[in-house]
């Protein structure tokens, strides 16, 4: 899981030195009897690019309003550089806010709703007008200052949005699913923007999403959350490469899961007998013992297909291709082994074959044990 | 609902609307006294009207209060309505639902007697208010148009996105600020219609006034209850027929200006 | 902070709690008291009796007087009977209309919509008064009838229950057409599309769609029209006949012609229990239906 080695680390999570920027401690939020978010703790860095990610309910939203100041925690304690923010309200933190809607007010111009904020802190009429103008420029909307909200296109009002949140320049701002009123398109391009603009700037950001392709693209770090617990925190490849649970594991992208028992554990390999796939190898870990149930996810494009079977594998099933997508780079597969398993495998299409593997053809399925993350929750 | 059956409904049902307006404004410029026997045209009913005094003098009573009631009912209704959707829990909340909506379903001869009680034990207890006039019809008119503008306010408050009062407490602005920065110019068109409801329920109010008002403020309705309670008399036509010119009127123009409104915006 | 928001709860709540509850208690005191001719023209509730002591005046002598006076229960029975049948006929005309708005195309509807407002803009009064002039002894419609050789001698329209009902049907017309119009808008039209694709015709598409799907638009409108004709003084003391009996016109008769107010605010007070209450617990007990 070592990255390349880079001058300096901009990675402060790996260093037990480091003092987070942002603390949250023990934060628990319930609404009546139902429990939104309960008992996390999470440390976020300066300019990071935090992604909180999850379903809708998850309590990734309330995690982030009780952040920007507009619910108050039941219990625990948020710290913002080195200030706890319980009772301080939310006109008075140093966050600001994107909403999901945008909240742009509709009875202001752009430029009235960007330099609004400078004006609530005092700034003279002329000096907020041309920061907002500076924003403005940045965000290039600087020739649609004089139009209102309604004269915007989406995306623009996204824009808008973004600006009016960072003019005030936010040591912390809160992103709530700040593309998700827009097409997959103007999406993707926006994403590396909002990278852009938040590496320029160097604010730190925290983003709400329950879209995991944003939150891989975007995040320096993802928090994956279920039923208002943090379920694991990590760089984007650690959650999609080693994730914790099963349940992270089937969120962020498409894994095969199988159940079995530990037979054998040595030291450099170990053996567990599934009901699906009978007896597999897989990676050692420690701390497992002989009879013990685990899960085993590997990802579809581990799998290798070939008409034979291949030489040397150390897991090698034969099955039946019982569908087959084609999706330009790559092709998807569903194999049905004979003890009734179905196994998702992809395979890219790097070069063109004169035969690719189609429906109905018998096929070997192989896979390395490295492939394999054990996992026992 | 097919064919001639639903065409035919509507326009006997717009007939049944229409007629007895079109007549009262029609023999408004009748010669004859005998309101429904045509007698010629004439408009020497509408200078007789303007002759009238105590009619003259009546709405100008129905107008100031009418006035009065609707500013104050706007202030009360959006407060209640403001409390209610905004405030979340807080003790007294039952009771100010119960109390804003109450006045709508409440029969007007119940409001106008149980008024008149308070102000005569108001007035035997505290020595205020002095008499009945112009300020109990005023509050009256208040209590039961608050309830109509807390409706109308109300129901714009919850279509109103919350998130952008929380913007405006997020990029620095305080609790009151925000109101008048943000909410207040959001739900004006709301307050607005609400003002007019009030304004048009204050001048038709006849049963509340009648129960509340004292010797020399006789609104408009009082005037004209008396006079056609004696059977029906042309001037009352003529009224009738300006009142409709100026609603028309008002129509025409909300109408003009909100069409301009709206290929402004688009 | 939590002074201003005490502030800005206790402007409504005191406005309301003077001016709209503290009435009510008014009112039942007085209720408990006996007619004299004074200023006011009632019994004090506390008062002093011939040894010095002090007296509470409260007799339910005004209830029991409205119990056994036949003419209070009639009117109360003749009230609801009244905006029930006028209930139903604004229904039977609203309906329609509504309908067919709701089904126009867009400049057409709007121009619709607008002339069945219109009216409400204009005076209560003075509309009650156009019907007036319409079905008098030689009003208009028996004027036009016996012109066109119709009938011989003029009907007798005013002054009987039927002009009441008119009364109320038109005033309260545009109150049973809005609440429809806005239910029968919101009726997507693929559901009557998907109702004829499966064999319905139009009838039965109407009675097994339509009507059953706007049936929140009726309650709606029905007691909209219902709850202000019940209490209704205006038009049964314009169009009706002496022998109309409606409360509302009771209450306002005992007040301003016997000058009683106790036994006035007796009637208001059982008007109270009896129409009141039951509207408004019919109403919560639809609100939190429709929270659900």
């Amino acid at each position: 899981m070592d990255g390349p080695a880079i001058a300096a680390d901009t990675r402060p999570w790996r260093d037990a030195a480091a003092r987070p920027f942002i603390s949250v401690h023990g934060v628990t939020k319930t609404f009546g009897d139902f429990t939104a978010v309960s008992d996390v703790d999470l440390d976020i860095y300066k300019g990071e690019l935090f992604c909180l990610l999850g379903e809708s309910g998850c309590g990734k939203s309330t995690l982030l309003r009780m952040l920007a100041g507009f619910e108050q925690p039941t219990a625990g304690s948020i710290t913002i550089d080195g200030e706890d923010m319980a009772r301080v309200p939310p006109d008075r933190r140093p966050t600001n806010m994107m909403f999901q809607s945008y909240a742009l007010f509709p009875h202001m111009s752009v430029e009235k709703n960007v330099a609004y904020g400078l004006l609530r802190e005092g700034l003279k009429k002329s000096e907020a007008y041309a920061r907002a103008g500076d924003m403005l420029r940045m965000v290039k909307l600087e020739k649609l200052a004089r139009r209102k909200p309604d004269q915007l296109s989406g995306g623009q009002r996204q824009r808008v949005a973004l600006a009016r949140s960072l003019v005030k320049r936010p040591k912390l701002l809160l992103l709530d699913e700040p593309l998700g009123a827009l097409d997959k398109k103007l999406r993707e391009e926006t994403q590396f923007e909002l990278i852009k603009i938040q590496e320029t700037l160097g604010v730190t950001f925290i983003v709400v999403t329950h879209d995991q392709d944003e939150a891989m693209t975007l995040a320096t770090r993802i928090g994956v959350m279920k039923d208002g617990m943090i379920e694991q925190i990590g760089e984007p490849r650690e959650i999609y490469e080693t994730p914790r649970s099963r349940f992270v594991a089937d969120f962020i992208g498409t894994v095969n899961l199988f159940e079995g028992t530990v037979e054998a554990a040595a030291p450099d390999m170990m053996r567990i007998a599934s009901p699906e796939l009978g007896d597999v190898l897989m990676p050692p870990q420690e701390g497992l013992t002989r009879g013990q149930q685990v899960w085993g996810a590997v990802r579809p494009e581990r799998f290798t297909l070939s008409r034979k079977r291949p030489e040397g594998a150390q897991n090698a099933w034969e099955g039946v291709v019982e569908e087959m997508g084609y999706i330009g780079h790559m092709s998807q597969y569903r194999v049905r082994l004979a003890s009734g398993a179905l196994i998702r495998a992809s395979q890219s299409n790097r070069m063109r074959e004169e035969a690719p593997i189609s429906w109905d053809e018998r096929v070997w399925l192989s896979v390395p044990p490295a492939a394999f993350r054990v996992l026992t929750q | 609902m097919r064919g001639w059956f639903l065409p035919m409904a509507v326009a006997l049902g717009f007939i049944f609307l229409y007629a007895p307006i079109i007549s009262l404004v029609v023999f408004s410029f009748n010669d004859s006294r005998l309101v429904t026997v045509w007698g010629g045209f004439s408009t020497r009913w509408y200078g007789e009207l303007l002759r009238d005094r105590q009619i003259l003098g009546s709405a100008w009573i129905s107008l100031q209060v009418a006035f009065w009631s609707a500013n104050l009912a706007v202030i009360v209704g959006t407060l209640g309505a403001f409390v209610l959707t905004r405030f979340g829990g807080f003790t007294g909340r039952l009771l100010l639902t119960g109390m804003i909506t109450a006045p709508l379903v409440m029969p007007e001869v119940i409001t106008g007697l149980s008024l008149l009680l308070l102000f005569v034990s108001m007035e035997l207890t505290l020595g205020w208010p002095a008499g009945r006039g112009l300020t109990t019809i005023i509050i009256a008119h208040t209590t039961f148009c608050a309830a109509f503008v807390a409706v109308i306010a109300q129901s714009r408050l919850r279509q109103m996105d919350e998130s952008l009062e929380e913007a405006a407490r997020d990029l620095g602005a305080g609790p009151v600020r925000v109101f008048f920065d943000i909410t207040l110019p959001v739900i004006a068109p709301a307050l607005v219609a609400g003002w007019l409801l009030a304004f048009t329920l204050s001048l038709d109010d006849l049963v509340i006034a009648s129960f509340v008002s004292g010797p020399g403020a006789s609104t408009l309705p009082m005037v004209i209850f008396s006079k056609v309670r004696l059977g029906v008399s042309p001037d009352v036509n003529a009224l009738a027929t300006i009142i409709i010119g100026f609603v028309l009127v008002a129509v025409i123009i909300a109408g003009w200006m909100m069409r301009r409104a709206a290929r402004k915006s688009a | 902070m939590t002074w201003r928001r005490a502030l800005v709860i206790a402007i409504p709540m005191l406005w309301l709690g003077i001016f709209f509850l503290a009435p009510f208690f008014v009112l039942g005191r007085i209720s408990l008291a006996e007619a004299i001719i004074a200023r006011p023209p009632y019994t004090p509730l506390f008062g002093r009796a011939p040894d010095g002591s002090l007296e509470i005046f409260a007799s339910l002598e005004n209830f029991r007087f409205l119990l056994e006076d036949a003419l209070y229960r009639n009117a109360y029975l003749s009230s609801i009977r009244v905006a029930l049948i006028s209930t139903i006929f604004a229904l039977l005309i609203g309906y329609p209309i509504a309908y067919y708005i709701a089904r126009a195309p867009e400049p057409k509807r709007s121009i619709l919509l607008l002339m069945v407002i219109l009216p409400f803009w204009t005076s209560f009064l003075l509309r009650v008064y156009a019907w007036m002039g319409f079905l008098r002894t030689n009003g208009v419609i028996n004027n036009t009838l016996m012109s066109l050789g119709i009938i011989d001698a003029p009907l007798r329209l005013m002054h009987t229950d039927l002009a009441v009902y008119i009364g109320i049907v038109y005033t309260y017309l545009p109150f049973m057409i809005l609440p429809l119009y806005a239910n029968l808008t919101k009726l997507d039209a693929a559901l009557l599309e998907a109702a004829s694709d499966l064999g319905a015709s139009p009838v039965v598409t109407f009675l097994t769609v339509t009507l059953p799907l706007s049936l929140p638009g009726i309650v709606a409108g029905s007691m909209l029209v219902f709850i202000p004709a019940i209490g209704e003084y205006v038009i049964p003391a314009l169009l009706g006949g002496p022998d109309t009996l409606m409360i509302g016109r009771v209450l306002w008769d005992e007040f301003f012609s016997s000058r009683d107010w106790p036994v006035a605010s007796a009637v208001a007070i059982v008007m109270l229990f009896l129409v009141v209450a039951p509207i408004m617990w019919l109403q919560s007990v639809q609100n939190r239906r429709e929270e659900h």
